[in-house]
């Protein structure tokens, strides 16, 4: 029985913004629980979606081990790191998740191909998703690109969700939603993430989101954001 | 199948450039084919003037000038053999058979060969076929003539016309032998080679003709007179009873005491002709070869412009669980689809316009082009194609292979 859906140790990443200053992003130590809901904010360049990158298995690290459902990521080589994201990784993007020229239900069955899912039967599962995400099941033989920017959000949660991940990462989904709009979604992600017991690391500026959640960690506290001066 | 689809609806997605490097991609392998297909037929009907012709004989000059007026009808003989030397070479144990040839006359342009009955029987063109009557039969008098097919369709011949013979060799002589008509007996059918453009006449017709007019106007009230004797021939062309004595007789004609003569083998004459025509044949390979090259190019640069747009969508795969790998492997894919659906759409449109154009292509320029484009030639360059394609595609998915 697995009890942790996330453990950091000792690791430390350096990305470059600028061809001068160097920023690195140092995480001594953090543990995410199986089926915990985190909520981790903080100011924009902080490294929030670096981070997300470095927990899907997108970036690797200089130094330091990513567990991932107590799987050493870090350990492994690129195309298993890759076949492992998309078996137990469920990622959402602040925007832009969904390839436009392609119609719903194909963006959907995309995320089993790459999981190597074949046994499932993909519409059906898609259709019971968008239903708990109320959207309308005739969306899927749409086109992304005929979709609102609130139902691509929906649909990109349905796409993270039908491979049945343990782990949910979501990067600011919302900020390009109104109000009324956002509360809706977030009450959604909510439902669906109890239900399915996933582990859900969300990351947003917006600290009003936060009432939503079990955890919330400053992410300037759990890392130290230092800026090292290159010599050139 | 699912990257396949994926390729496929990414290039839908992107119908406007798609369709206009498409286009480009199609006309250049267009113009490469037919370049190609044009040179591998016209050396093809080059080499099929002639054939089973072992040696042949002329007065000495070089071998393309002998080979130019023998088989090819072009430019004038520069000197004759004489009558004995042909008798002499048909008699000998060695020669199968020997078809006398003399040139010096025409008809509207058209040369006029002195020959005798052989010529319908052993001359060889093609894979060795061998001449067929159209219409009519071969001529058994002495004002009889058989023309060739051009001849036949461009000035409009039938079995039994009377045509007359001018000396010399242009289209418009002053010296016509007007006393003497010649009746049409044969009409060949259609080679391909330049027998089509040829009137062929008795080899003492030849002679009957330059014989002083008080005397012609004789024979050709009492036909069945005996003819003049003929003195002298342009050229033989010999078979061989067997191919192992061509070097030996070739060297002995070559060294023949009472006529100077030169032996030359059509193969070897034929090769150098052709490699004198290589630079125009190359010329226009190059120009094939630059052309694909400009379209790959811009097939190139429409996909470097592709990947600043499809960095998202890049960055969704890989979040999907799609290796740098695949995503290489898709943009080569989308690629590959253009050209292959570039390469079956030239080669049907090649294959329409050699059907539709055939009528007019034999007629205008005797060119005998085949339908069937499919030669080993032709799908090795197909192969150099997709090479060339996937080389010069490398660098832009490369670079997306770098980027995400």
């Amino acid at each position: 029985m697995l009890k942790s859906a996330i453990s950091i140790q000792n690791m430390r990443h350096q990305f470059s913004n600028t061809a001068v200053s160097f920023d690195g992003l140092t995480i001594e130590k953090w543990e995410v629980g199986i089926a915990e809901r985190v909520f981790l904010h903080g100011y924009s360049g902080s490294g929030k979606t670096t981070l997300l990158n470095l927990l899907s298995g997108i970036l690797v690290p200089d130094s330091g081990d990513i567990f991932v459902l107590e799987q050493k990521i870090t350990g492994m080589s690129n195309s298993d790191r890759d076949d492992f994201r998309a078996k137990n990784i469920g990622v959402v993007f602040q925007q832009f998740n969904l390839i436009p020229y392609l119609s719903v239900l194909k963006n959907i069955e995309l995320a089993t191909y790459f999981a190597k899912n074949h046994h499932i039967n993909v519409h059906n599962e898609a259709q019971q998703l968008l239903k708990k995400l109320q959207l309308p099941t005739a969306i899927l033989s749409k086109k992304v690109s005929q979709l609102s920017v609130g139902q691509q959000q929906r649909v990109a949660i349905a796409r993270a969700l039908i491979n049945r991940p343990r782990l949910l990462l979501v990067d600011e989904p919302t900020s390009s939603l109104d109000a009324s709009a956002r509360d809706a979604f977030m009450n959604l992600l909510m439902q669906i993430c109890n239900t399915t017991k996933t582990a859900l690391v969300f990351v947003s500026h917006d600290v009003g989101l936060s009432h939503y959640f079990d955890t919330h960690i400053d992410i300037t506290a759990l890392c130290q954001v230092s800026k090292v001066n290159v010599i050139l | 199948m699912m990257l396949f689809s994926l390729a496929w609806q990414s290039l839908l997605s992107r119908k406007k450039t798609a369709i206009l490097t498409f286009l480009s991609l199609t006309i250049s392998i267009l113009v490469l084919i037919s370049v190609e297909h044009i040179r591998l037929q016209t050396k093809e009907s080059f080499n099929r003037t002639i054939s089973g012709v072992d040696l042949i004989v002329g007065a000495p000059s070089g071998q393309l000038n002998l080979l130019l007026y023998t088989v090819f009808r072009i430019g004038s003989p520069t000197n004759n053999i004489s009558y004995n030397s042909f008798s002499m070479l048909e008699n000998n144990e060695l020669v199968d058979w020997a078809i006398p040839i003399s040139l010096g006359d025409s008809h509207q342009g058209f040369r006029v060969i002195g020959t005798n009955e052989s010529y319908f029987k052993h001359y060889h063109y093609g894979n060795n076929q061998i001449l067929k009557f159209e219409q009519g039969k071969a001529f058994s008098s002495l004002f009889e003539v058989v023309i060739g097919a051009d001849v036949a369709k461009k000035l409009n011949y039938n079995l039994g016309d009377r045509i007359i013979i001018a000396h010399g060799i242009g289209r418009t002589s002053f010296s016509k032998h007007e006393q003497a008509p010649f009746t049409i007996s044969g009409v060949l059918s259609p080679t391909g080679t330049p027998v089509d453009k040829s009137v062929h006449v008795y080899l003492s017709a030849i002679d009957a003709i330059h014989l002083p007019p008080a005397m012609l106007t004789k024979l050709v009230k009492n036909p069945t007179a005996t003819p003049p004797a003929t003195k002298s021939i342009t050229a033989v062309m010999l078979g061989l009873k067997s191919k192992f004595s061509t070097f030996g007789l070739q060297r002995a004609i070559n060294v023949h005491p009472s006529d100077r003569l030169m032996a030359i083998l059509p193969g070897v004459a034929m090769a150098e002709l052709w490699n004198l025509m290589s630079t125009f044949e190359n010329l226009l390979r190059v120009i094939g070869a630059l052309v694909l090259i400009s379209s790959l190019f811009g097939l190139s640069t429409m996909l470097l412009a592709s990947m600043y747009e499809r960095k998202t969508e890049i960055a969704v795969l890989r979040v999907l669980g799609a290796s740098p790998t695949v995503i290489l492997f898709l943009i080569l894919l989308e690629v590959v689809i253009l050209v292959s659906l570039s390469i079956i759409v030239s080669f049907l449109l090649l294959t329409l316009a050699l059907l539709g154009l055939e009528g007019w292509l034999a007629s205008e320029f005797g060119l005998f082009l085949s339908h069937n484009i499919f030669s080993e030639e032709l799908l090795l360059l197909i192969g150099l194609i997709f090479i060339a394609t996937l080389f010069v595609s490398l660098f832009p998915s490369i670079e997306a292979y770098k980027n995400v």
